[in-house]
């Protein structure tokens, strides 16, 4: 048995309580497979409703019920959105976890809870709000089989009213969540959350500082996963198939573009699919898939996270000598086998920027945000096409599984390009073509389709061991000059990359480098260096590798770049090893987190006070 | 006395084109590899039925036979894929461009080991595709191993013996739920080239297992694949012969003699019985069969089974009839009011 080290604290009594008001972080915990998820959502909705920025990230454990999972809801005045280390409202109903959570808070927390658990007896320091869940629910769900499920309501209305949260908009969340078909769940939840807010406005006698305040500051804003916004930038581009295997963080990628093709993607006039879905065997088989058609000229993507990328390394490197356009979305996550698949990580940098064997080089797209995956997502078809090459949108669960507010996506400007694709007018203008020939001294040659109707149209697709005109070769000049253009289209493609984001701080002596997810943590911390520590710090986000000259014009610029990678062997900034001067790379520092959970702003910027000696 | 020697006049087949139009680069495969015989046939079959040489995708995997595509078509579009693998590349390439006929060529190697699985799925997923197992029991491209078709107690060259059972292909395909199913010989041109023109003309997976001997490595004694063991121990099940649709029957067969299979073209197989009754749409006989043949160490060849109702993969997908390769951007991008409709949902 564990046991659980009460460490003397300051009783409550005696401090001055203040207000805070929109910038605290509740975190419920509960058992996995309760129904939590509904509760959870609707209460970050009636925040968001309120015009005050939201993020909620939701840690769950791979399993189907019965294990510990906690969600994060983070209102934020200032705009922050990315993890806080400090919890500051906990939600007790895991009989499992209760104790330690408590015992983890900050003094002068709040804490609701259920009854039965006694943790007000813990400690002395904190502000407890004892439910009796299993009382309430009763009265409102006569069913008891529903109970468990509904039961969860009953906390939203509870903090609803400890915090100050309209009511009206969790009416609003609920309805929202639940949908016009659902409207008898939705009536049977409303009825807990309002026995919930009842029980508090009876009970409690408010003792912690923390309040919502409506603002307006998430007016027009949606709230979506990065996985849904992949999956709507993939259905804009015009995706035609797609191919996977079930894998978390992934597979909600391609459950929700299934959704919305099916929805929008039906020709009107014949009622036929302008796309193929295919749930593969495997990953060996869906990358296979995906560059058949990629091949075949279709606009084709496979869902992956880092084990299935493990196992495409082979056909990736076919992608790459044989040159076919293909869109891989790695959502990563911690590493091989059980464990820590549901948790988040940036680990699959190093391994897909050079996956397979023989000499391969890779492009990868890195979105921080919804509006990123679904523009990016755009972006990296027409980038595949356009250098006939498996291209990597990374982004990671945290991104990927959590909901996030976004600014509405913007329809897309530019029209679909399909890069250097001869068709059969083209050939007999031509009399004929060189499939892997520098025509255009980008390394990109020219393809044809199969099925193009020309008797000059055909030829055959292999790997390493062909010349310009795809005929089969072992020679050691064919190999060389075929190796040489591919390493010269490596370097055409950072003219076409997306450009990094770039924040020069006035006075700043160091700078941040970080990619995706980072973006939020780095960002609060620059404030936190320059509020608390009077560090200025400027950042590059990168947006894409192969990296452009700005990284280094940055690098340049500042006396330490601090790179910022969710792993533990720095791989981003291993990345920058592989190409950069040692007068580059020794301006670099690392920071680093891998503990699975999404990174945190105090993490950072503990890191960068240790490191910068104050 | 001068005479003006006028060439004979081309023979073409229905589309005007000429039997070279078909053919491809030269063979590096070993003199006498039954794979070469096989490539033949295909020449002729895909000449004589006068297929678009354009229409056609090639797909193979990796080993002698995987080599082969390049020795025939040279007019159609080929992908050499990864060891195992052809089915995948095959099935994202039709699904691109379902258009497309598309004929894969792989051996024992790459479909009964590493590739068994992708196998499966092919058949499960009844892609339209022409499958053809070159099987000579052995890896010639490492240099004779045994392959997981080689028969239990058959030798390797060096007079090793295999003590693993074979995978049958066909009896596999048959429980997967394949919808053309037939075993051949390199050897046996007539049969080869009636199984092939049914394959060319059925909608829906042909699994074809070509028993193709290795000339280098597995040609010996102790083989149970090379020429010797199939010569004394092929048995035939049926006579074939296979009618184009472009061609008029004008023989009515007297009944009872023959079975006549209409195929999803309009084309129709013609099977003729020898020695034993055997009904080619009968699953469960078939693989009754093929246990009997096992039995009394007889090679059965001919077309095992025949299912021309099944719907494909594309059907059940529900493909748009054009390509979805080049479908234009007014069929792949949704129109603004439709993100629009998305973003309120959202909000």
């Amino acid at each position: 048995m564990s046991t659980i080290e009460v460490s003397p604290a300051e009783p409550l009594s005696g401090r001055t309580a203040h207000e805070v008001v929109n910038d605290f972080s509740i975190q419920v915990a509960t058992v996995n497979g309760s129904g939590s998820q509904t509760a959870n959502t609707v209460l970050m909705r009636a925040i968001f409703q309120m015009g005050i920025p939201v993020s909620g990230k939701n840690m769950f454990p791979s399993n189907i019920a019965g294990l510990p999972t906690w969600f994060t809801i983070r209102a934020s005045k200032h705009g922050y959105i990315g993890r806080r280390k400090e919890i500051d409202f906990l939600v007790a109903m895991n009989p499992e976890t209760a104790r330690e959570d408590v015992m983890k808070l900050d003094s002068g927390a709040a804490v609701v809870y259920d009854e039965p658990l006694k943790l007000s007896e813990l400690r002395s320091d904190l502000h407890f709000y004892p439910v009796p869940f299993d009382k309430l629910v009763g009265p409102v769900c006569p069913e008891a089989k529903l109970r468990k499920l509904v039961r969860n309501m009953i906390y939203d209305g509870v903090v609803a009213q400890i915090l100050s949260i309209d009511m009206a908009e969790v009416r609003k969340a609920l309805v929202k969540q639940f949908g016009k078909k659902k409207a008898k769940a939705a009536d049977l939840n409303w009825g807990a959350a309002q026995a919930g807010f009842d029980y508090a406005t009876k009970t409690f006698t408010k003792s912690d500082p923390y309040r919502v305040e409506r603002m307006n500051e998430t007016a027009g804003k949606i709230i979506i996963d990065g996985n849904s916004a992949c999956a709507l930038g993939a259905m804009f581009a015009g995706v035609t198939v797609v191919t996977w295997y079930p894998i978390t963080p992934s597979s909600s990628l391609v459950e929700s573009l299934i959704g919305y093709m099916r929805r929008f993607r039906i020709d009107p006039e014949t009622g036929k699919a302008t796309f193929a879905i295919v749930q593969a065997e495997d990953e060996l088989a869906s990358i296979g898939m995906a560059l058949g058609a990629g091949w075949a000229g279709a606009r084709s993507m496979t869902a992956t996270a880092g084990p299935g990328i493990s196992l495409m390394s082979e056909f990736v490197g076919l992608g790459y000598y044989a040159e076919i356009p293909a869109v891989i979305y790695d959502v990563e996550r911690v590493g091989p086998s059980t464990g820590l698949p549901t948790r988040t990580q940036q680990g699959d940098l190093l391994t897909t920027a050079i996956l397979s064997h023989g000499d391969t080089r890779h492009p990868m797209f890195f979105p921080c945000s919804p509006e990123e995956c679904f523009s990016m997502s755009i972006e990296a078809f027409n980038f595949a096409e356009r250098f006939q090459t498996p291209v990597f949108v990374m982004t990671d669960l945290d991104l990927g599984m959590n909901n996030w507010m976004a600014d509405p996506f913007q329809y897309p400007t530019e029209p679909i390009r399909r890069g250097k694709v001869l068709t059969a007018e083209d050939l007999t203008a031509l009399g004929g073509f060189a499939r892997y020939k520098d025509i255009d001294g980008d390394g990109v040659g020219y393809r044809t389709l199969p099925g193009t109707r020309h008797e000059k149209a055909a030829y055959f697709t292999r790997g390493s061991g062909h010349n310009d005109k795809a005929q089969y070769t072992e020679r050691e000049d064919d190999y060389i000059h075929n190796m040489d253009r591919l390493a010269h289209k490596f370097e055409a493609m950072r003219a076409h990359v997306p450009e990094p984001v770039v924040r020069h701080a006035p006075h700043a002596r160091i700078g941040f480098v970080a990619v995706g997810t980072s973006d939020y943590a780095v960002r609060e911390s620059c404030d936190q260096l320059k509020n608390e520590y009077d560090i200025d710090a400027s950042y590059l986000r990168l947006k894409a590798y192969p990296f452009t000259e700005h990284l280094k014009d940055f690098i340049r610029r500042y006396d330490r770049v601090y790179v910022v990678d969710q792993n533990r062997d720095a791989q981003l900034l291993g990345l920058m090893r592989l190409e950069f001067d040692v007068d580059l790379l020794a301006k670099l520092r690392s920071v680093r987190y891998y503990g699975g959970l999404p990174l945190d702003a105090r993490t950072v910027t503990d890191d960068i006070v240790r490191q910068e000696g104050k | 006395m001068s005479t003006t020697v006028t060439p004979p006049p081309k023979k073409v087949n229905r589309l005007g084109l000429e039997v070279l139009n078909y053919k491809g680069s030269r063979t590096t495969l070993c003199a006498g590899c039954g794979h070469n015989s096989i490539s033949e046939r295909i020449v002729e079959c895909f000449y004589e039925l006068g297929v678009e040489p354009f229409n056609v995708a090639k797909f193979s995997g990796i080993g002698c036979s995987s080599k082969s595509p390049a020795y025939f078509l040279g007019l159609s579009h080929g992908f050499n894929g990864v060891h195992g693998r052809m089915p995948a590349i095959a099935t994202g390439a039709m699904l691109a461009n379902r258009t497309l006929l598309g004929l894969g060529v792989t051996g024992d190697g790459d479909t009964a080991s590493i590739g068994i699985g992708q196998f499966m799925h092919l058949v499960r997923r009844n892609l339209p595709l022409i499958y053809v197992i070159e099987n000579n029991g052995v890896y010639g491209l490492t240099k004779g191993q045994f392959s997981a078709t080689a028969d239990l107690g058959s030798t390797l060259k060096t007079g090793i013996p295999n003590d693993l059972p074979p995978f049958d292909c066909c009896a596999l395909a048959l429980k997967w739920g394949a919808t053309f199913v037939a075993r051949s010989f390199s050897g046996d041109k007539k049969q080869l080239q009636a199984i092939l023109k049914t394959a060319i003309a059925h909608n829906g997976l042909s699994v074809i297992d070509v028993i193709s001997p290795c000339v280098t490595f597995n040609d010996h004694q102790g083989s149970t694949k090379s020429y010797g063991y199939m010569k004394d121990h092929e048995a035939v099940l049926h006579e074939l012969d296979f009618v184009p649709f472009f061609d008029d029957i004008s023989v009515d067969i007297p009944e009872g003699e023959a079975m006549d299979v209409q195929m999803h073209d309009g084309s129709h197989l013609r099977i003729r019985k020898l020695a034993r009754d055997f009904d080619p749409t009968d699953r469960l006989a078939a693989l009754g069969a093929l246990e009997d043949a096992e039995a009394k160490g007889e090679v059965l060849t001919g077309v095992l089974f025949v299912n021309t109702h099944k719907p494909t993969f594309t059907e059940l997908l529900n493909l748009h009839d054009a390509p979805l390769a080049t479908l234009p951007e007014s069929k792949v991008r949704p129109a603004p009011t439709v993100l629009d409709e998305v973003m309120e949902e959202l909000r």
